[in-house]
């Protein structure tokens, strides 16, 4: 399973990411050497780019960059931005993320969002989803065009209505 | 307001869909989601294919991949038909996925100018 929580909070000039999973973790001598570039799990090359950019994005915002890991219990990752400097990175289409990921991996992971912005929040649980589909899959085109709108619908309310 | 309640009336809708879908081999449309995909416009590729999809009802399976070591031609999709070759389509503008369906993967023509490699398998 995986959790994604994306916290954003204006007033306490705060953006904060974290993203949990149960999954097979990482070993500690590869924990400290995870966000360099030239460090992956992958065979196929040597080059692995998405956490060491993460960490920079985060950085150059005035933010930080945590991972911390279990081998055989899971993995999370905390990201801070200051909400509103400068060179913060646009969070961006974030309802075609994760219905991307859901319409890619759903139907053999859980996965759970959690959109905070200030006091305001919403939940999508594809373990609830599931319940509901019974055997349809969660991957189903008509599915994932729901859970994009549900996420847009969401994310302009707790906003207030603000789109950005 | 979407609810999770209309998730049951759309799994009542499509379940005798669901049945007759089950069998057979499908066609695979595999989309390139690597950081330098996403970085060369990769997210409004797959949102793309997915609206697609939805908006012929096809039976279509989506997937996505890593980084394959063609960055520089990202963003790419492979579309896999039943018994045909694996083409790979690169250089890719959100205007081309409605073409590349619409020839390839419902007419079953190749999209000649778009496709940077194939594989049979």
């Amino acid at each position: 399973m995986i959790e994604l929580e994306i916290i954003e909070n204006p007033k306490k000039n705060i953006l904060k990411i974290i993203i949990t999973d149960n999954g097979k973790g990482i070993p500690e001598n590869k924990l400290s050497t995870i966000t360099d570039p030239f460090v992956t799990s992958r065979t196929t090359r040597d080059v692995g780019l998405g956490l060491s950019f993460f960490k920079k994005a985060a950085e150059n915002a005035n933010g930080f960059f945590k991972i911390d890991s279990k081998e055989g219990k899971g993995s999370k990752v905390i990201v801070e931005f200051e909400y509103d400097h400068i060179d913060r990175a646009p969070l961006g289409d974030i309802a075609a993320t994760v219905s991307n990921f859901i319409a890619a991996n759903g139907d053999q992971l859980d996965f759970v969002y959690h959109h905070f912005y200030q006091d305001e929040k919403f939940i999508l649980d594809s373990r609830q989803m599931k319940e509901e589909l019974e055997d349809l899959s969660i991957q189903s085109p008509a599915v994932i065009s729901w859970v994009r709108e549900f996420i847009e619908e969401n994310l302009e309310k707790i906003r207030g209505g603000e789109a950005f | 307001m979407k609810s999770l309640e209309e998730l049951k009336d759309m799994r009542n809708k499509f379940q005798n869909e669901i049945k007759k879908r089950d069998q057979g081999p499908r066609t695979e449309i595999i989309v390139g989601m690597g950081t330098c995909g996403i970085a060369a416009g990769a997210r409004d590729i797959l949102k793309a294919v997915l609206q697609e999809v939805d908006k012929r009802n096809m039976d279509v399976r989506v997937t996505q991949t890593g980084c394959i070591g063609m960055c520089e031609k990202e963003p790419l999709i492979d579309v896999k038909l039943p018994g045909k070759e694996r083409i790979t389509y690169g250089n890719l503008e959100v205007s081309d996925i409605s073409k590349i369906i619409l020839e390839h993967v419902i007419n079953g023509n190749v999209v000649q100018d778009l496709v940077i490699a194939r594989h049979s398998e």
